[in-house]
């Protein structure tokens, strides 16, 4: 460490810079050396903010810049990164290069080699991967060649990581002034350049420079990447693409359908337990009945039903969802449907952020992020809501039972249908809004499709749980909570003794009739504005506390449902005003209120229509 | 067979050696940076169904390009009997 006077002086922090492409496994490698659990998809290519932190608990900072492909580019994350590195801030800086693709991410590394030099570390990474496609980088050549340590490691596995430390550290603060502690670089790897040769032809040279030093280190024998082109081949085919992505959608939701029915069974038997145990004690206790009818029949009762429902088809999709991220798999279905998507006027990772959508409105929301055009990416927010999030499968569960049956298939077939009738909703109004509110043309875009890695599930599972599913828990309860106490107020409070929920629900009647449904399902539907997962236990509320207790179907029919009755909610569960949390979060992704508005208004009058119109048919017939 | 032709033309399987990119290209910058620039070899894998992207090989990454995009490449082909990447 460097030494001032030795009692009072603290040793100064080391700055260290990590650099490279996306989906190089940067995260992995930061995640690896700080012990932090920063995330970014690996077909998204944005790390949406630099993170920084510690090494190992030694005074050693690590900034993990923005992934980017190059240093003098436009975008701002290229700005961003190459700011901080000319600034001087970094004492060194970690190049990680992608041993599968060695002379692509190698003309960054050439980059940072201009940029910093005698700061760079080159760190070769994907190791494993790149042996399994039957690749072989000689780091020493690549040491003699670039004139900079290199160190191979594989974040993934956490191999490598002691030298690439070493090395770093050396480099930041080198045990001596001494010029010669610093590798002197080969003649290739010293070319001059005329000063004023344009940026284009600078890449070029980069690039070209990357392409000799690759191919002079890297060996390959081509046999890894056959399956990857085989998969590929089939996943892409003109033919098969459509219904295999149908068939991997109607998978997901069925193992997520069949798979959360008995964990939510047992967490509502055990929720129903702890309120009965909670009641007793606060009554043995003396709690005045109103205030347990409130916190515990009221608040807590909500909360418990949104965690029973909620929890175990999230703990299941979300998982799911990033197993098909880490394969590689999502950047396929978005590559196979960019030719939809951009005759709409948006792009194919919009069909991502729909998945996304699925698991929860809100996460969809923000994960618009990885679209790059700013009004491609309000177009998909603004649509993110035809796709049911977790909380409404169970009233289109409850529909389908309804309309055609109980059976885990028969229900994961309907969600299909109403998942395709969402897609071809989306795709339509979001042209509609390319040609008008939202109006352009499709934006360039190009797509990374990565090799086909093995998911590594234990840390999928733990970072599934982890971010996702618990991140989308804790809001539904910050919100259920509350909106429990409110609903049970609305119930409770009974001037002329009739309680405002009643009220509410004769009020909203006649529109309710007017297209097909009636006032206690548009009721259930708007105080659900909270947590979409409250919507059926207020329904029952509603009914039962009218009198007619039973079964689902036994409530329903005891009060006029037919099959209008139960198709129209299921429609109306589709195209409704988003969440609360969605919306909150769609007004902060994209800073305008506007949007939020428009979110909550375009799917309602949506519903509205189709629900008039199928009531019109109705009653044409009948 | 027609040896000049933009890289959108290109099916899967085909290879082509990269001339120039237009002017004003939108992605021209980006382009340059995923490697594509001129005498690179690129090769065409995949092509999305309902006239979408289409994948090409460039410098072992593959990439997936709109169509109007590549159609800014202007590339040479290679007869068919190369064989892409060149045999070390």
């Amino acid at each position: 460490m460097r030494s001032g006077s030795a009692s009072s002086a603290r040793p100064r922090a080391i700055t260290v810079a990590l650099a490279g492409n996306p989906n190089v496994g940067k995260s992995t490698l930061f995640n690896a050396l700080t012990g932090k659990k920063q995330h970014t998809g690996n077909w998204t290519g944005k790390t949406v903010e630099a993170a920084s932190g510690s090494v190992r608990n030694m005074p050693v900072r690590l900034v993990d810049l923005p992934g980017t492909y190059s240093l003098h580019a436009r975008s701002p994350e290229e700005e961003e990164a190459r700011a901080f590195l000319e600034s001087g801030a970094a004492d060194a800086v970690i190049a990680v290069c992608d041993a599968t693709n060695p002379e692509r991410s190698l003309i960054l590394a050439l980059q940072l080699l201009e940029t910093c030099p005698g700061r760079v570390v080159i760190c070769v990474n994907l190791l494993d991967e790149a042996r399994r496609h039957g690749i072989t980088v000689d780091t020493d050549v690549l040491e003699k060649r670039l004139g900079a340590p290199v160190i191979g490691t594989d974040a993934a596995h956490k191999k490598g990581l002691d030298a690439l430390c070493a090395a770093v550290l050396r480099i930041a603060d080198p045990p001596s002034a001494d010029p010669q502690a610093v590798i002197s670089p080969s003649e290739e790897a010293v070319k001059e350049a005329p000063a004023e040769m344009a940026d284009f032809d600078k890449q070029a040279e980069w690039a070209s420079r990357a392409e000799a030093i690759a191919s002079a280190a890297v060996q390959k024998t081509g046999a890894g990447r056959r399956l990857d082109a085989h998969l590929d081949a089939i996943i892409t085919h003109p033919l098969l693409s459509v219904p295999l992505m149908l068939l991997l959608l109607a998978g997901i939701l069925w193992l997520t359908i069949v798979g959360s029915n008995y964990p939510s069974a047992l967490l509502t038997r055990f929720f129903e337990w702890l309120e009965a145990m909670l009641l007793s004690g606060a009554a043995a206790i003396g709690v005045p009945a109103i205030l347990t009818d409130a916190l515990i029949g009221g608040a807590a009762h909500t909360l418990f039903t949104v965690i029973a429902v909620m929890l175990p088809p999230m703990a299941i999709f979300f998982p799911l969802f990033g197993a098909m991220e880490d394969f590689g798999l999502l950047g396929r279905i978005a590559f196979n449907l960019d030719g939809a998507f951009s005759r709409c006027r948006t792009c194919g990772k919009q069909a991502l952020t729909m998945c996304m959508g699925l698991g929860c409105n809100a996460a969809g929301v923000i994960g618009c992020r990885i679209i790059d055009s700013p009004r491609e990416q309000r177009i998909a927010m603004l649509t993110n809501s035809f796709m049911p999030c977790n909380g409404r499968w169970p009233i289109l569960i409850v529909m389908s039972g309804l309309l055609f049956g109980r059976s885990g298939t028969l229900s994961a077939l309907t969600l299909t249908g109403a998942l395709s009738l969402g897609v071809g909703m989306t795709l339509l109004v979001s042209r509609i809004l390319s040609a008008t509110l939202l109006r352009g043309v499709p934006s360039s875009f190009t797509l990374e499709l990565p090799p086909y890695r093995v998911p590594r599930i234990g840390v999928l599972i733990v970072r599934s749980l982890a971010e996702r599913t618990l991140f989308v828990l804790a809001r539904a309860a910050a919100v259920a909570a509350p909106a429990g106490l409110l609903i049970w107020a609305l119930g409770a409070a009974a001037p002329g003794g009739i309680s405002l929920l009643v009220r509410m629900k004769a009020a909203l009647d006649p529109i309710g009739r007017a297209i097909g449904l009636d006032g206690a399902i548009l009721s259930a539907f708007l105080l659900g504005f909270p947590a979409a997962e409250t919507v059926l236990p207020i329904l029952f509320a509603i009914y039962t506390a009218s009198g007619s207790p039973g079964g689902a179907e036994a409530i329903f029919s005891a009060n006029g449902w037919n099959t209008l009755t139960a198709l129209n909610t299921l429609l109306l569960c589709i195209f409704h005003f988003p969440c609360s949390t969605t919306l909150i979060s769609i007004k902060k992704e994209s800073g305008r209120l506007s949007d939020a508005v428009l979110a909550a208004v375009i799917p309602t009058l949506i519903g509205i229509l189709l629900t008039s119109l199928t009531t019109a048919v109705w009653r044409l017939f009948t | 067979m027609i040896i000049i032709s933009c890289l959108s033309d290109l099916l899967p399987g085909e290879a082509a050696v990269v001339e120039r990119i237009l002017p004003g290209a939108l992605l021209g910058r980006r382009l340059a940076e995923l490697g594509l620039t001129g005498g690179t070899r690129v090769k065409c894998e995949l092509a999305a169904p309902s006239r979408g992207p289409k994948a090409y090989r460039i410098r072992g990454a593959l990439i997936a390009l709109r169509l109007a995009d590549a159609r800014t490449v202007i590339v040479r082909r290679c007869p068919a009997a190369s064989h892409y990447p060149p045999p070390s």
